[in-house]
């Protein structure tokens, strides 16, 4: 194995390094002898299988792609400048717009991060909370990728079914959060609120009813000949080319790469549940699918393990000087209501320094970069980005391949635009 | 100020910020000590981005003998194999900023860098496209700069017809 493949830079490069300008030249000049076979073809943004707006430049020969370029930026709305505006307590309700598949992980990552800076630990329960509501999103989001994947290579019936369980976990969302998606439920100090009255029954009902649905998944596509003649083998990437493309999540694990932070490097109480890292063997399209397959199956059982094992306590950190105060109290104490009205107006102040907490988002290392110079908002915040530095193996997927297959692959890749442009 | 434990790595400047080693490099001693790394077992460029600190208050936490630029560039690479974290920061000067490019030791900081040169205007070295990626092409201005405003695009009146 070897990653000689993506390191190239010519012409013989999987990827089309041209831009916009010169791509526009093309044809224009009538001197130009264009006897070649080869066709550039536009691909998106507003494109169905594109996930969004992602465009591709495509090189192609016949129906076969040589070369490729994404072109991304398109949603581009300075989220990373914005951040820099807004105080901590706003940041959340910044990231969250990011990966607005699983959006609660951006959550996670800042407040992780600004709680290193702060110096603070979280409540037992808070973290507990965190967890379960975490693999709940990446139950939601891969079954998000379940419908769009088989939408994308004509499982119309598999849209539905994906779409229609992931509304059942958006549901118990709502109940908690109050929102299905962009939930500004994951804060600094802990969570927004506690878990509902019944949520144990919610729960089991939830995953009583995925359970079985998962089986009938498996009937259809899994084991279907056609599904997996539309896979397998189609975009298959070395795990030496996917780290020297700093992929990661179930790209690089499709691979037979086993890297999850989850187990790695252990954030909230992972390392107090059991579960199994998914790898795949030949790093294709079809492995990529069973990953995300297998990989509710997993946070299925972290979540049974959570019912059982969740902790009393508070679900935020009381410190008056970072959590707002509980809204009984405002009535009765004016020091309360001060701090209530610091915290909505200026927010809070973050010792000078830096730090970066990262966390296994389902489409891999979801890291938050916050500088701070000691006020109520962060100097510098970065997110690094899953997807945007994932979409970098589209062009070495693609190269050589049909561009039906070129479908199969964006969608395995499964981008989230509105994290890649920010 | 954090206590910052200094040694010597790769040649390099090395020292702890919030419990990571870290080394502390000019754009001449990048290149080396990022290729030092990856010889050792780091394979994987995690991150790579960049920090303008033009308006930042007061002095910045970093070991005495670093000479403070107003642009860091900041890495983090990783040893799979260890499960160990590294950070790299890079001084740049705002009078020229560039720095050498990471694309033949981890081909995956094609599109950082790219995005590096569009929100900080600094250049790489030796990269196979140095262009703009999140921004139209035709942009003028890199965003994420201290001194490039929220509200700086000029709003559009109509001229004023004749001097009274």
């Amino acid at each position: 194995m070897s990653a000689e493949r993506v390191m190239r830079r010519g012409g013989d490069s999987a990827v089309l390094r041209l831009s916009e300008a010169e791509a526009n030249r093309i044809g224009a000049d009538a001197a130009d002898p264009d006897d070649d076979e080869r066709v550039m073809l536009n691909m998106g943004p507003a494109h169905p299988s594109t996930h969004g707006v992602l465009r591709l430049m495509l090189e192609l020969e016949g129906e076969t792609v040589l070369r490729s370029k994404p072109v991304v930026g398109y949603l581009h709305t300075g989220m990373e400048k914005q951040g820099e505006n807004l105080t901590y307590l706003q940041g959340c309700t910044n990231v969250t717009r990011m990966d607005y598949a699983s959006p609660l992980f951006s959550e996670l990552a800042f407040s992780l991060t600004t709680e290193k800076l702060l110096g603070v630990e979280v409540p037992e329960r808070a973290t507990w909370i965190r967890m379960l509501m975490c693999e709940l999103n990446r139950i939601s989001s891969h079954l998000l990728f379940l419908a769009t994947n088989g939408i994308d290579l004509g499982a119309v019936s598999m849209m539905i079914y994906g779409w229609r369980e992931r509304e059942e976990v958006l549901r118990f969302f709502e109940k908690v959060t109050g929102l299905r998606m962009n939930h500004n439920y994951i804060r600094v100090g802990g969570v927004a609120a506690d878990l509902p009255d019944g949520w144990r029954d919610d729960l089991r009902e939830l995953l009583d009813l995925i359970g079985p649905r998962l089986d009938e998944y498996d009937v259809l596509m899994t084991g279907q000949p056609i599904w997996r003649e539309r896979l397998q083998g189609v975009g298959a990437i070395n795990a030496d080319e996917a780290l020297a493309l700093s992929a990661t999540g179930p790209l690089l694990r499709s691979t037979g790469y086993a890297w999850d932070l989850r187990r790695d490097d252990p954030y909230l109480a992972y390392d107090e549940v059991d579960f199994d890292v998914i790898v795949g063997t030949y790093g294709d399209c079809y492995d990529r699918y069973a990953i995300r397959l297998n990989e509710i199956r997993e946070s299925m059982k972290i979540v049974e393990q959570v019912i059982e094992k969740m902790p009393g306590g508070d679900y935020r950190l009381q410190d008056k000087k970072i959590t707002p105060p509980p809204r009984a109290r405002i009535d009765e104490s004016m020091e309360a209501l001060i701090h209530h009205f610091k915290i909505f107006t200026e927010g809070f102040k973050v010792p000078r320094g830096e730090a970066y907490c990262a966390v296994e988002s389902p489409r891999g290392e979801l890291g938050v970069y916050i500088v701070s110079d000691g006020t109520g908002t962060p100097y510098r915040m970065r997110v690094r980005p899953p997807s945007f530095i994932n979409i970098q193996t589209l062009p070495h997927l693609m190269s050589g391949g049909l561009i039906a297959d070129g479908v199969a692959i964006i969608s395995s890749v499964d981008p989230v635009l509105g994290e890649v442009d920010r | 100020m954090p206590e910052l434990l200094e040694g010597v790595r790769y040649g390099v400047l090395a020292s702890e910020v919030s419990s990571q080693v870290v080394l502390f490099v000019t754009a001449e001693e990048y290149f080396e000590a990022a290729t030092a790394a990856r010889n050792d077992g780091f394979d994987c460029l995690i991150d790579l981005t960049a920090v303008d600190y033009l308006s930042y208050p007061g002095a910045r936490a970093r070991p005495a003998s670093v000479d403070c630029q107003r642009f860091e560039v900041v890495v983090q690479l990783i040893n799979h194999r260890t499960r160990e974290r590294l950070g790299l920061r890079v001084q740049v000067p705002a009078d020229e900023p560039v720095a050498p490019s990471l694309f033949d030791l981890w081909p995956g900081s094609e599109n950082l860098e790219r995005e590096v040169f569009d929100m900080f205007g600094i250049e790489f070295a030796g990269h196979p496209d140095m262009s703009r990626v999140l921004m139209p092409e035709d942009w003028v201005g890199h965003p994420l700069r201290k001194d490039y405003s929220v509200g700086e695009i000029p709003v559009q009146f109509s001229p004023q017809s004749e001097p009274r």
